[in-house]
């Protein structure tokens, strides 16, 4: 399986903090409670399907999930 | 209402019989159930339009709510209840009623204090009021599960959190009221909530002055505006009154649904009592399906919205609840299918005025459900008794009947 890359889109996240919830090991929120990837955003072996989770479930469609 | 009603309300409204025409989300067919009425005028057009409440449209699409709801130059926040008066803006209540660029400082300052690890903290407190209100019942065998469990639980979270009485509840209550409900027939009910309510909290402010706390009033008071400036008592005040009004009958419908949806569906309570993990998955469907909270703008400039027209002047009746059942955006729109995987539902709003107690309000949701079905795993609605369900712009079950124990 090809490796997943994830991205939070700062201008789009609004703070709803669903991929927090549904992915705490792929995204951390800062004071305001805006998310963030966690570290370059490298989704680790057996995480992809929380990776998609979390993008489906974001309702500003703020996470960018590509295949490297 | 009382037999000699205040020369201030407006005439009743007259009934409604051509929805897309002349719709009126204050009609009561509407109040009991306002689903089919939404399904109508979707098929209809993606934007509808009514002459009451002195011209008001109601976007019926997810896309078409999304496209108002991210367009803050010809939608304004000022008004944020669709009303039969529009008098001049007084009472502002930010960031709810603000604009850019007013919003963005307004809003920062509340969002520390509502982050999920906030509300972690909180979390205990929670789930010890809503022990300490099942106690009171459990062994009656029935209650009234909207009067003595759901309506509760948001007022006193929210009292705790900003340091006053958690008995002062019972205020906070009379004032929505007024405000949400009463008020959009009568100024006169909306203006005696607001003073009533600032006067409360104007005490409340003055003391913290003299005796700074944890508490958020006091986070509040230390907060600093956008120049690095305090903010005013007017702006503190403001933003008070809008956690108040925000954020106590929004929960309180939220976890009334639930509990109503769970009272008629015994697959989906077995379930969940079997499969507790799977809670905040039905969480987020409920909220889906049974989002309590419409929200308003109004048409500064003339635009058009998924291709229909909508001139300045008018108001916006912006449906969070008919977006998100839309089948466009939603297979299965009108079931509630309690392990949907997929679900960007917009109950707490879409863009810049994102719901700021949305970690608030989900944390309540869990644990108010949570504890109720491991004290009360079996139950069901009354059937002597009648579920009613509040009109207008905050939709939940007012009065919530259900057996349980020795009646289950």
């Amino acid at each position: 399986m090809s490796k997943l890359k994830i991205r939070v889109d700062q201008d789009k996240c609004q703070g709803h903090a669903r991929c927090k919830s549904l992915a705490p090991e792929l995204f951390e929120l800062d004071e305001y409670g805006n998310a963030h990837e966690v570290g370059d955003g490298t989704v680790p072996a057996g995480l992809e399907d929380k990776a998609w989770l979390a993008q489906t479930n974001c309702p500003e469609i703020a996470i960018e999930v590509t295949e490297e | 209402m009382s037999d000699s009603p205040s020369a201030s309300y407006l005439p009743e409204h007259p009934p409604v019989t051509d929805w897309v025409h002349d719709f009126d989300h204050t009609d009561p067919v509407w109040t009991d159930d306002p689903f089919p009425i939404w399904e109508t005028l979707r098929a209809a057009s993606p934007v509808v339009h009514t002459e009451r409440f002195l011209g008001c449209y109601m976007p019926t699409t997810y896309q078409a709510v999304k496209e108002i709801a991210y367009d803050t130059e010809h939608f304004s926040s000022r008004r944020v209840i669709v009303r039969d008066v529009r008098p001049e803006i007084s009472a502002r209540a930010p960031p709810i009623t603000s604009d850019p660029p007013e919003h963005k400082p307004a809003k920062q300052v509340l969002l520390p204090p509502f982050t999920p690890d906030a509300m972690t903290r909180l979390e205990p407190r929670v789930r010890a009021i809503c022990n300490e209100l099942i106690d009171e019942f459990i062994a009656d065998g029935h209650c009234d599960a909207a009067a003595r469990y759901t309506k509760h639980i948001p007022v006193r979270a929210i009292a705790h959190m900003l340091g006053i009485p958690e008995k002062d509840g019972d205020l906070f209550i009379k004032w929505i009221h007024q405000i949400l409900e009463l008020g959009i027939k009568s100024e006169d009910e909306m203006m005696n909530g607001v003073r009533e309510m600032t006067g409360y909290f104007m005490a409340h402010l003055e003391q913290r002055k003299l005796e700074p706390g944890d508490d958020l009033i006091s986070q509040l008071l230390r907060a600093k505006g956008p120049g690095g400036q305090p903010l005013t008592d007017e702006h503190v005040l403001g933003s008070l009154r809008l956690l108040l009004i925000a954020g106590i009958d929004t929960t309180w419908s939220a976890i009334g649904s639930s509990l109503w949806h769970l009272a008629r569906t015994p697959a989906d309570r077995e379930r969940l009592i079997a499969e507790p993990a799977l809670i905040p998955t039905a969480i987020e469907e409920f909220l889906r399906a049974y989002s309590p909270v419409t929200m308003a703008r109004e048409v500064m400039k003339e635009t058009s919205i998924s291709g229909c027209p909508v001139k300045a002047g008018n108001m916006v009746l912006l449906s969070f609840p008919a977006a998100n059942r839309d089948p466009a955006m939603f297979p299965d729109a009108d079931k509630v299918v309690i392990d949907r995987k997929e679900n960007r539902h917009a109950a707490f709003g879409l863009g810049i005025h994102r719901c700021v107690g949305s970690n608030l309000a989900r944390m309540e949701m869990q644990v108010a459900i949570e504890e109720w079905l491991k004290r009360i795993p079996d139950f069901r609605l009354d059937p002597a008794g009648k579920v009613t369900w509040s009109e207008g712009t905050v939709r939940g079950p007012r009065q919530l009947p259900v057996l349980f124990g020795k009646n289950a």
